[in-house]
Formats: C-alpha cells, structure tokens, sequence
C-alpha cells in the first residue's frame, strides 16, 4: 500500500536490528509472555487457548458424530447408545456449542489474528490499551475456567442457547457455565472497545478510513458489534445465573415471567453475534483474495460499508430464530424481511470477491485455496441462510439438521476457513518460517472434502424431517448419519495434519522468508518478520490505498 | 467402491428430487414450491459465482513471478445488478414464504379440536369426548407412539400445553414445564409449544397414512425419544374409531361433561352462573369467543384468556367485576383439567 | 508496551503515542465506549421492566409502595451531591489544588457510604417482611397487606415479581457504585503519590465520568422503582 519510508525498506533485504532482534526474542520466559503488553505476543497467546479450546471442542464434535454413526440398537431390551448415553450426549453438545462459540470461533479472528495484525496493519505501535489486552485474555481464561468448574457440576446441559425454562431449573452447572461466558464475554468487549479506540485514533500518517485495508475495516464493523451486542448477552446472562440461584422468575411461567422473553433477550445479542463471527473472516478472505490475485480488491468501498451495513441490520433481525416460538405473525414476518436484507450486502461482498479474479495473475498457494473454499462454503451458507429467512420454509426447517447445516457451513465452512487461510499466509510474518506447502494443502483437501461430506448429508437430514440435538434417530436417517460421521473424520484427519504442519514449520531450521514473501502490499508487509518489538522502526507514512497492484 | 455403495444407499430414501418427505397437506406442497424455486435459484446461482470463480482462477493462473494485472476498482453498473437481482430474489422469496406462513397461522374456523399436552418426555392427545391417547408398549416390550387419529381432508385444530412430569409436584422447582415443540415434517408444520400458555397449531391432512411427529424444540435427555404419529383415516373411520372403544381417564365423559363436573365441583358455580345472570363473577353463557371489556382493555375469550384467568384470576378483570375475590387455581388443577373446564365453558351458549 | 516516553514538558505518556494529548484522547474515547456498553447491559434491564410493567402495572404499583420515597429521594440528593464533588475534584486538579482535590474525592466517596448505609436499611426492611425477590419471596399476606393499607385480596399473587426487579436493579446498581468508591480511592492514592497534573489526570476524569454514570443510572432507577403508580 504505501510508500514505504526509505528506511524500512531496507529491511526487505533483510538488514537492520529486526532480522535478529524481534517481539519473540526481546523478552525471555514464559513470566515475560504471561506480563506482555505487547499485542503480538497476546495475539500469540490467544493462538495457542484458542487452539486448545477447539481441540476440547472438536473432540466433543467427533464423540457426537460417533455417536450418531448408527440408530440406537436393542441390547438386552434396552436401547444402549454405541459411546455414550443420552446425558453424556446432551453435554456433549452443550459445551461444543458453548466452547466453539464463546471461546473459539468468537475470539479466533478478532483476538488472535486481528490482535497481530490490526496495529501493524494501520501502521500503529500498539493497540489503544495494552492493558486492557492482556486483561481480555486473562478474561477468556477465566470464562474457560468457569465452564470446565461447570463440569464437575455434573455440567450444563441446556444447549449453548440456555433456552428457558429449561434452563432455570437450580442448576449450579449452569450457573457456573452462564458465569464463565458472561466472564468470556468481557473479553470480547474489551477487545472490541480497545480496536475501535485503536483505528480511530492510531492510525499512521495518511492512513485515512479509505485507505485502511479490509481487513481492518472488517475487525472494526466488528469491535462496534462487540460493544454494543455484548452487553445485552452479559444481562441476559446475569438474569439466567439469578434465575438459578434466586428464581427471580423474569422467565419463569411459573411466577408471572416469560420463557419466551429470553428467547428475544438471547438473540438479539445472538444475531449479531454471528456477525461477530463471520465479519472478521470476510476481512481476512479479502486480505487474502488481493495478495493471491495481485490485483486491487474490486469494489473496495463497497466491501468496506457492506461490512457496517451488515453489523446495523444484524441488530434487527433477531426474530428471525423465533418464527415458530409463538411470537406473533407480524413479527415473524417483519424479521423475515429485514433478514432477507442483510443478504443484499452478504452477496455484494462474494460477487466482489469473485470480480477481483477476473484478469489477476492468480498464485493457488495454500492460502488461496482456503479463501477458495472459503467462496465455496460460504456460498452454500449464504444461500441456505434464504431458505431459514423464508417464514414458510423455516416453519419446516426449524430445529432441524437443516439448520445445523447451514450454520456450519457459514461458522465452519466460513470462519474456520479464512482462519486456517490467515494462519498459513500471516505465517511467515509471525514466526519467519514457511509452513511446508504439501502438507498445507493436504490439510485444506481432508478439512475441505471432509466437511462437505459432514455437512452436506445433514441438509437432506433436515429436509426429510431430522430434528436437531437427537441423541438417536429413526433407522430410515442412518445411512446419511454414517455419511456425515466418516467426513467428520475427515475434517478431524485435516486439522491433525494442519497442526503437524505448524508445529513442523516452527521446530524447522529454515533461510529468513523475508520481509514480504507473498509480494503483498499492507502495511504489516514492510516490516521485518517476525516484526520488532516495536513493529516499525520509523512509523510509515502513508500514501495510496492498501491493495495498490500496478 | 464402499463409497458408492454409502452414496446409494444414503439417496435411495430421498424423494428423488427435492429431499423432502412426501407432502400430506395441501400447505406442505406450497412449501415444497417455494424450496424448489429457492433450490433452483440457490443453484443457479452457485453455479455462476464458483463456476466463475473456477474459471478465473484457471484461466488467470500465475504463469511468471512478475505478472502485471489490471487495475479495476469498481464498475457502477455490475455492481448495481448484482445487488439488484439477488434483492429482487429475496424479495419474492420474502413474499411468497408470507402468503402461505400467513395460510399456515390463520386457524380455520370449525376445525376439529384436539388438545396437545408434552411432557417431558412424552405426548398425550385428548379428544372433546374425553379420548385420551398416550404411548404403549407393544409384546417386546417397544415403546409404541401415541398415534392421534385424524379424519382426511378435515381442518384440524391443536391446542398445546406443556406440563410438568409431576402435576403434584408443586413445590419441586426442578420439575417444571419446559418448551417442546409439535413438528410434523410430512405437513411441513411445527409450533413451539410454552409453558403457561396455549399454542396452536392446524393442518388438513390430505393423505392416508401415519405420519411421524417429533419433538422439535430440545427438552433435555429423552428429547430424541419424544415421538408420536398421526394417522390419518377416512372419515366414516374416523368417526367408527371415535365412538368405538371406552374413553380412558375421562371415565367414559366427553371433556365438556368432566367440564362440567369440575364447575360444580371446584366451587366455580358459586359466582359464575351460566344463565346468563351476573353473580360475584361473570356468567359463563355464551362467553366464549366474544370480546369482553376488562380493566386492561378489550380482551377476546379464547383458551389462553380462560387459562389466565382460572390461574392468574386478577390479570385481567372483566369491567363490572372486583378484583382479588377469586382465588388462583394455580397448582389446583391438572392441565386436563383446565382443558376440560374450557370445553365446558364452549358448551354453555 | 508499557515503555514511557515524555513531552517537551516532563508529561509522560506510553510510546505507542504521540503525545499525551494523544493519548489522553484516545483514553477518553475508550471510557465513552465502556460507558456505551454500561448503558446497554443496564438497558436490557430496564426493557424487562418496560415489558413486565406493562404486562403486570398493578405488581409495580403495589410493590412500589413498599419502598420508601423519603429514602429514596435521600439517595437521589446523596448521589447528586456526589457528582458534583467529583467534579469538583477534578476542577481542583485542573487548578494544580491537590488538597482540595483529594477531598472533594474522599467527600465522593464518604457520599457513596451513605448511599450503600441507606441501601441496607431499606433492604434489610424489605427483608425482615420477607418480601425476597421471585420464588424466595415469603411475606405474609396478612402483614404484607396490612403494611401498606390494603386488603390481603388487594395484593397481586406475582407481586415478588417487583422485588425480582428491585433487588436485580438495585443490586447491579449498588455493585456499580461499590466498584466505583473502589476505584475513586485508587485515584485518591495515586493522586497522593502525585500521579496527576493539570495536563495529565485521564484517569481521574474517566473514574469521574464512571460515576457519574453511576449517578444517571440511579436517576432512571427512582421514579421506575419508588414512584411508579
């Protein structure tokens, strides 16, 4: 993007201090990281609980689909499930859902790849308030710490969702996993309070709002999401931890309350919570189209507002969880159509992606192929999400393994894609290592194939009747059960392999990669890699617009 | 080539082209319509974008390390279609899914009425003579689903409650009514069903045959187990199988009958008459179904107003009566109960 | 990075500035949006309220007569008061006045104890009726409606429904201005250690802000819980 100064040019040859002293040498011991204020070592720290929590996460998913792999036979006149039993199995579920969402998918951007690369992507030394970073990480590790005390409480099993009254029935281990995300949930606030403070007022000279790149454009729609959406969760939250502990009745029929009052409460925290999810990754994707194509993104405003179009509708669309919940008509159908608008800006976005392709000089690397997939999956996402929009077609829909599809083809296919993507393309700026490319690939051929084969079946599920959160099934669903079992193993086979190849890459001696292997053109791209403690030796200035491919 | 054989078999119980079970109501196959033009569209689409995307990425590989590319930053007129047409889309879509959303809550006046209660885990349907239908066990010792049985081609009405494991339970704050939901994937219809209220749920069967139903809405451990069927019968047999066997709780009393029996016996009689002459309460002649003025406003008596008011008497006070002279009967009656009073209280025109 | 650098003037800042104008900026910028997210979380609040007092007016109307509003507009006048002294705390450092400043802080303070004092008296009255909040509530009918003035027939069968609300608001309330007394004593401490000068006090001012969120969310509070009819 910008006209380097002269001096950190030089680093593209690999002078200067930053070729040896960097952000992962400057300080020793793990007391040093565990102190840090430096965003990219919090970024790194989020890297790591990030990955632990989706391993534990992933293990539960693969135990469901273990489960799931046959219908329940009779042994000795009793129906015995093939791993677990039926309370293990609602568990199960519960906290894949709750730990895939509070404290993977939520943070996985913003905190890990947004926290690296937010500041030196803006041309900043930091974000606005290095404290308040590190204190959202111990925040995360303290709601983590909650759900796993939440389990030797014989642990929740309510579904992520907390659903009233179900889940108001004097439940310690509900208290405590409401508490722990309710804890997370500050994390996220904190993050998103500290990036929007972050590109409003510390952006290099002559990075103006037009010229920010996507990637940030998108983390911001983001934080102010984070800011505003969370605190509604956190009330929501606190009420359902009150209703445990002092049945203070707000959702409780039997004392005047409403169940479904919780339902609004949750989702319109919920809703844009989503976005939450799936803005940072839309960033991340049109990082990624832009090196690759090594083309200028087309439509690049269009990309920008679309994303804070996005996050202003998302706060009107909740009901749209509730067409059959007994809410009015009119409601529903009201949600209906303000949902059916937040797919105009979702399907701008793609057909902009796509646009760029179009006479660019395109490298397939690893990356790409995640964005690629990423185009794939999400596009099935997308147009599924109008299927659920539709009122008459949710009625069937709803709650059923249609829906589990769809969010996971946008959740999985979506956000786990450009993060895979991000973490192979940041890769070399954030260690100076390469990840091996065959085994970068083969992760993307088992993660991608693998979950089509997962997912795709549960669409059909959905349609032929198979409701969501069944333990067992009619024998008529097993053989598209077992279907989506072996492409979870798939999906699991393609992360161990991705893992390999990054632990691999970091245990290996290679040459320098230097500065800007992929010859893009951001900001974080004229620093050294890994970059210097204080991520630019002189603050760059500013000149063009962040994808200037000539 | 295990794969393929998986891939048949996991296609062979598909309906061959759209995945759907076969519709049963006239309302399930306008559904079906609105999924087909969404799944051709959705396709359509698809195809375009990774198809084009597909092409670019062949056609445009890297062929040297210093390819030159072109300099396009936007083009006002594609960008305008293509938010153009998918809104159109969306729109239309919007609009059709409303018409038949809006056929599919719009109760059909003179349906059959049946009464719903879930529990977790399990489903009883009541019929107005007092037929109760619940699981079975059959000679394995199998669970049987309650199977409520529907006359073809006549509206029926679901009127849904949800209650506790226990009805005498009062005092136990672990065991409580939770949301279930009613779904019938052959009728492409579902409701929530919430406790302390009535949700209601119609369809008109236009096939024979039993129909799966299932519980939508998750409701803890037995969830997945929480199935019942609908049969769907002719109706000269349908009306053979209601009058044929003994009804079972009731005592061999339609529900209005076992009503009415509660009204004397619950001490209702002693301030609502149903002469039509005002005594401590509103008489209940000819209540039903009207608009009644009351210090919150015009309400309309259905079944969730008479539900409140025989649970939460003072929500809302019929205009001309004293708040706080009935007590509530919260706790007092099982939902069959309430169910039968206001059966009862339809009876008396 | 937690590196200090200083201006021309000896002020420090954090070197990912400018300057400490920068950074004192982007400091006030960040209380803002805390303080956004403050009246969003107490916002779902009193949404709840909205929808149960429409639902139920006559448990708010009843229930409102258990409290007191002698009590109340005491509470009101005390957290006005202190919002003015923390202005005036910061005016005074403003005026290079740090005596006076820390006690306007430590009268901010002492403001907030008799805020908390009355609280209790009026809780442990709520209490000693058993008037808890939902299904702990226990009062007896009699008394309860003899306390008021009513007839026991008189009183709502939800009526813990208000206390549900009293004690969830109050109580989130109160938390916030514990939080807030602990973190006016933290700016008095460094205020001693002389931490703030006329042109360096962010964190007075974002504390001072704080509190007087605190104060604005009591001013809602009132009339919702003490003078609904």
């Amino acid at each position: 993007m910008a006209k380097n100064t002269p001096d950190t040019h030089a680093h593209d040859h690999g002078h200067g201090h930053g070729a040896g002293h960097n952000y992962l040498n400057h300080e020793k011991g793990l007391w040093s990281w565990l102190t840090s204020l430096d965003h990219k070592r919090i970024g790194i720290m989020y890297f790591i609980t990030v990955m632990l929590f989706f391993l534990v996460g992933g293990l539960a998913a693969l135990t469901i689909r273990t489960e799931l792999f046959s219908a329940n036979r009779l042994v000795d006149g009793q129906t015995t499930g093939a791993v677990v039993t039926a309370s293990q199995y609602t568990r199960l579920m519960t906290y894949h859902g709750a730990i895939m969402v509070f404290l993977v998918i939520i943070p996985g951007i913003p905190a890990f790849l947004g926290n690296f690369f937010l500041p030196l992507q803006i041309g900043a030394k930091d974000v606005a308030f290095p404290r308040l970073n590190l204190l959202s990480w111990y925040c995360l590790l303290g709601g983590a710490g909650l759900a796993v005390a939440s389990m030797f409480y014989g642990g929740a099993d309510t579904g992520w969702t907390f659903y009233t009254p179900y889940s108001i029935s004097l439940s310690k281990a509900v208290v405590l996993l409401v508490s722990g995300a309710f804890v997370g949930g500050f994390s996220s606030i904190l993050t998103g309070l500290n990036f929007v403070a972050t590109v409003h007022k510390l952006r290099a000279p002559g990075m103006t709002m037009n010229r920010i790149p996507l990637f940030v454009w998108a983390l911001y729609s983001t934080a102010i999401l984070q800011v505003l959406a969370t605190p509604v969760l956190a009330i929501t939250l606190l009420l359902i931890a009150m209703e445990n502990v002092f049945q203070i009745g707000f959702f409780d029929p039997a004392l005047g309350g409403d169940p479904v009052l919780f339902q609004h409460f949750f989702w319109f925290y919920s809703h844009p919570a989503v976005y939450i999810m799936i803005l940072p990754a839309f960033g991340v994707i049109s990082e990624l189209i832009a090196a690759f194509s090594r083309k200028t993104i087309f439509g690049y405003t269009a990309i920008a507002y679309s994303s804070i179009a996005i996050a202003a509708v998302s706060f009107f669309v909740w009901g749209h969880h509730m067409f059959v919940s007994g809410q009015s008509e009119i409601a529903g159908v009201v949600f209906s159509a303000i949902t059916m608008l937040v797919g105009v800006p979702t399907a701008i976005k793609v057909f902009n992606w796509v646009a760029t392709l179009h006479k660019a000089s395109i490298n397939l690397a690893s990356p790409m192929l995640y964005a690629m997939g990423f185009m794939f999956l999400f596009t099935i996402g997308g147009v599924t999400g109008i299927f659920l929009a539709t009122t008459a077609l949710d009625t069937h829909f709803h709650d059923t393994y249609f829906v589990v599809a769809h969010f996971h083809y946008v959740m999985v296919g979506g956000t786990l894609m450009a993060i895979m993507g991000g973490i192979y393309y940041w890769f070399p700026k954030m260690f100076g290592k390469m990840v091996n490319e065959v085994m970068a690939q083969a992760s993307f051929f088992f993660i991608f194939v693998g979950f089509n084969v997962t997912f795709f079946p549960q669409f059909v599920l959905g349609a032929k009747g198979m409701p969501r959160r069944y333990y067992d099934y009619l024998p008529v669903f097993e053989p598209l059960n077992r279907m989506s079992t072996i492409g979870s193993y798939m999906i699991g086979t393609g992360f161990v392999i991705a893992l390999i190849a990054v632990i691999h890459a970091l245990l290996s001696k290679q040459e320098p990669v230097g500065d800007n292997p992929w010859g893009a053109k951001t900001l974080e791209w004229t620093t050294t890699s890994p970059p210097p403690h204080d991520n630019f030796e002189k603050t760059p200035i500013v000149t063009a617009g962040p994808y200037e491919y000539r | 080539m295990w794969l393929f054989q998986l891939l048949n078999s996991a296609f062979a119980h598909a309906n061959s082209d759209t995945f759907m079970p076969p519709a049963a109501t006239e309302i399930a196959s306008h559904v079906d319509q609105i999924y087909v033009f969404l799944l051709w569209s959705s396709l359509i689409s698809f195809v375009l974008l990774i198809g084009g995307m597909i092409w670019f990425v062949i056609k445009y590989k890297r062929r040297t390390a210093s390819d030159k590319t072109a300099y396009i930053t936007h083009n006002h007129t594609l960008e305008f279609l293509w938010s153009f047409i998918p809104f159109c889309i969306f729109i239309f879509s919007f609009a059709w899914g409303w018409i038949v959303f809006h056929q599919m809550r719009s109760m059909p006046e003179n349906a059959l009425e049946i009464h719903v209660v879930a529990k977790k885990w399990d489903w009883r349907f009541i019929y107005k003579n007092g037929r109760e239908i619940v699981a079975g066990v059959d000679d394995q010792g199998n669970k049987t689903p309650a199977t409520m049985v529907v006359p073809m081609g006549r509206p029926v009405k679901l009127i849904m409650a949800s209650e506790k494991v226990n009805p005498a339970s009062n005092e136990d704050p672990k065991d409580r009514p939770v949301l279930h939901s009613f779904f019938v994937p052959a009728f492409r219809t579902k409701q929530d069903i919430v406790p302390g209220r009535y949700t209601t749920l119609w369809f008109q069967a236009t096939e024979l045959g039993t129909f799966n139903v299932f519980c939508a809405e998750y409701c803890g451990d037995g969830h997945y187990a929480m199935r019942a069927a609908i049969k769907v019968v002719k109706p000269e047999e349908y009306e053979e199988w209601l009058s044929g066997e003994a009804a079972g709780a009731g005592g061999g009393l339609s529900l209005a009958e076992q009503g009415k029996q509660l009204y004397l016996s619950r001490a209702c009689v002693g301030c609502h008459s149903l002469n039509g002459s005002a005594g401590a309460g509103p008489t209940w002649k000819g209540i039903f179904g009207h608009d009644v003025a009351t210090n919150k406003g015009t309400v309309k008596v259905d079944e969730n107003y008479i539900r409140e008011s025989i649970l939460e008497p003072n929500a809302q006070v019929v205009s001309g009566f004293q708040g706080g002279v009935m007590p509530s009967y919260s706790g007092q009656l099982k939902e069959e109960e309430i169910n039968a009073l206001i059966e009862f209280i339809k009876t008396v025109k | 990075m937690s590196t200090v650098k200083y201006d021309a003037h000896g002020n420090p800042y954090a070197m990912h500035y400018d300057s400490p104008e920068h950074e004192y900026q982007t400091g006030k910028q960040g209380v803002w949006l805390f303080l956004a997210t403050e009246v969003l979380m107490f916002g779902g609040l009193f949404v709840a309220y909205a929808i149960f007092h429409h639902i139920y007016p006559e448990v708010f109307k009843i229930g409102a007569k258990f409290t007191d509003w002698r009590f109340g507009s005491a509470n009101t006048i005390v957290l006005l008061s202190s919002s003015l002294t923390m202005a005036l705390g910061i005016y005074y450092i403003q005026m290079k006045n740090n005596a006076r400043a820390f006690w306007m802080l430590a009268i901010t303070v002492i403001c907030g104890f008799i805020f908390m004092a009355i609280k209790y008296v009026e809780y442990s009255h709520k209490l000693h009726l058993g008037l808890y909040p939902g299904a702990w509530y226990h009062g007896n009918l009699e008394e309860v409606a003899h306390h008021v003035g009513l007839s026991p027939e008189e009183i709502p069968a939800n009526l813990a429904l208000y206390f549900s609300f009293y004690f969830m608001m109050t109580g989130l309330h109160g938390i916030h201005v514990m939080l807030g007394m602990g973190l006016i004593i933290w700016t008095m401490i460094r205020l001693k250690r002389g931490d703030f000068s006329p042109d360096h006090y962010t964190a007075v001012e974002g504390v001072g802000l704080f509190w007087h969120l605190v104060d604005l969310v009591w001013i809602y509070l009132f009339p919702l819980l003490y003078l609904v009819s």
